[in-house]
């Protein structure tokens, strides 16, 4: 049977909200699943890791310096855990902590790590997303000496809250933790606006837009829907808005509940970035534009009337 | 100091990628092929380090069969002064070309190295912080800012929660995200200047590196397809339709 240790990442006193979607994806693996936190003292986010269900065992390492999460002093300490508990897998969120500091302990362990994986087959075979996710590959990983993997948060349900908390046990590692790296600060995003990525609604403009100016409609419909702003590459390489928010590709991948393409054609790449928004809406005037195939809504006409049209009736 | 740029081979973002009717991977022969675009901004930052009189020199690798030249060619004209190309040609997985070029970083005695945060292929995004892991030096991975000055790197990452500063006693490894630069277009003397300029051809027994076997791909497929929608004819009947489904 496997021993799954699922990286119980948290920020701020909080489980991070992805872990209990890798415990999900650990139970469709099947076996004794243990979170561990590393945390300067873990206690608080213990508790939430062992009131979900399908938890066995929460394992607390504290640490001064384990909150900030640095990747050369995380990956030390799970490594150790792996080797002295014998897992026969570790799973993390597939958050940028997790993309971080995993693959670290996969180099470590000598194995390569199995990214973004967004269905299990079994204790060993699983589905990613490759080309931004134009296609998907099956792949089989070797048992030994363990599966590393990181978890695509998009692509699994959470698990519930369980019918009684789970044992939470303090433990020491063996590990040497390296000086060469300090954490200086961490900036959280200012905009009032949701973080495009985690987001449940987003507005994007393209090109049609025509200018940054023009853009303001584009944010006022976002505002008034609670959403955050994308735009299309091209918007972006017309200087219409900064790079960091580009959804595609090369950009952001997305996977909001509600989407808006406004004045975006469908270019592939954009497309690449929003396979996995539940529904697409798309506005534009030119009836042919590629966005209408994927879009569950289409409208086909002058963005700069019906926008704020939409804006106020939504 | 040496800085070290890797740049891999991919399929141009702009195509449309096919999977292979029998599952065994996707159509590569005779599709646009060009440089992992987040490689592209790790060669403009080191060549701006070089601007700045940061840098002295820049290195090129890639790992890959014969192709490849092109790619270093491309990297050459970035600004790159020399390259090495670790000529393998079957596929190999980032493990493996981690370790390829972990060891092309100690041989070249460098002190940075920059890599794209991912290729858009494969979008693994795990090889620089397993060069960092094997080499058991310091990590800055999706870096939207980079500072170099007194042999300590201070970057700022793009992370979930915003952005991230760490700082690192060089040597290090850097991955680079979107917002870092903008990679300049390429000039004709530029393009015509790199291909003067040597490129060192290794294997990767050179390097003492056995090949990692790894996952097993299984079959490609493409994804569930998106079905057409419906066409609405006003916002009101947008509105009306959205609200039904508890969108808006």
């Amino acid at each position: 049977m496997s021993k799954i240790l699922v990286i119980g990442q948290h920020a701020d006193g909080k489980l991070n909200s992805g872990i209990a979607k890798v415990v999900n994806a650990a139970k469709a693996i099947g076996g004794d699943i243990h979170v561990a936190v590393f945390a300067n003292d873990g206690a608080a986010v213990a508790a939430q890791a062992a009131a979900l269900d399908g938890v066995a065992k929460v394992l607390v390492v504290d640490r001064a310096g384990n909150d900030d999460y640095v990747a050369s002093a995380i990956a030390p300490q799970i490594v150790a855990l792996t080797q002295s508990g014998g897992y026969s897998h570790v799973l993390a969120a597939g958050t940028t902590s997790g993309k971080d500091f995993l693959p670290r302990v996969a180099a470590k362990l000598g194995v390569q790590q199995v990214s973004d994986i967004m269905a299990v087959h079994s204790a060993t075979s699983f589905d990613r997303p490759i080309y931004a996710g134009n296609a998907i590959l099956t792949v089989e990983a070797p048992a030994a000496p363990a599966i590393v993997a990181t978890i695509r948060l998009a692509s699994f349900q959470a698990t519930g809250a369980a019918a009684a908390a789970a044992p939470i046990e303090k433990i020491s590692v063996d590990a040497v933790i390296p000086g060469h790296t300090r954490f200086v600060s961490l900036a959280a995003q200012k905009s009032e606006r949701p973080e495009l990525q985690s987001a449940t609604r987003v507005v994007s403009g393209g090109r049609a837009l025509g200018s940054s100016e023009n853009f303001s409609i584009i944010y006022s419909l976002a505002d008034k829907l609670k959403a955050g702003v994308g735009a299309s590459r091209a918007a972006v390489d017309s200087g219409y808005v900064p790079n960091d928010m580009q959804v595609g590709q090369t950009g952001k991948i997305i996977a909001p509940e509600l989407y808006f393409a406004i004045g975006i054609s469908g270019a592939i790449q954009h497309l690449a970035g929003i396979k996995d928004a539940r529904t697409i809406v798309a506005i534009n005037k030119d009836p042919e534009a590629p966005i209408f195939e994927v879009a569950d809504y289409g409208l086909v006409g002058d963005l700069f009337a019906l926008v704020p049209e939409l804006e106020a009736k939504a | 100091m040496k800085a070290l740029v890797s740049v891999k081979r991919v399929i141009d973002y702009n195509v449309r990628i096919q999977v292979k009717p029998d599952g065994s991977g996707v159509v590569v022969d005779g599709v646009k092929h060009s440089v992992n675009p987040f490689d592209e901004i790790a060669m403009e930052e080191a060549v701006r380090l070089k601007e700045k009189g940061k840098v002295t020199e820049i290195i090129a690798v890639t790992v890959g069969g014969q192709k490849c030249e092109e790619t270093l060619r491309t990297a050459l004209a970035f600004g790159a002064d020399r390259a090495v190309h670790v000529k393998v040609d079957e596929e190999i997985q980032p493990l493996t070309a981690a370790m390829a070029l972990a060891a092309v970083f100690k041989k070249e005695g460098a002190e940075l190295f920059f890599l794209g945060k991912q290729a858009i292929d494969d979008d693994a995004a795990q090889t620089g912080q397993m060069v960092a892991a094997l080499l058991d030096l310091p990590q800055a991975t999706f870096a939207s800012k980079v500072d170099i000055d007194g042999g300590k790197a201070v970057v700022t990452r793009e992370v979930d929660a915003g952005l991230e500063t760490l700082e690192f006693d060089l040597p290090g490894i850097i991955t680079t995200d979107l917002r870092l630069n903008e990679p300049r277009y390429l000039k004709l003397p530029d393009i015509m200047k790199a291909k003067k300029k040597p490129i060192e051809t290794v294997s990767l027994a050179d390097l003492g590196v056995t090949a990692i076997a790894g996952l097993k791909s299984v079959k490609t497929a493409n994804p569930p397809k998106r079905s057409k929608g419906v066409m609405v004819k006003t916002v009101d009947e947008l509105v009306t339709a959205l609200k039904a489904k508890g969108l808006i």
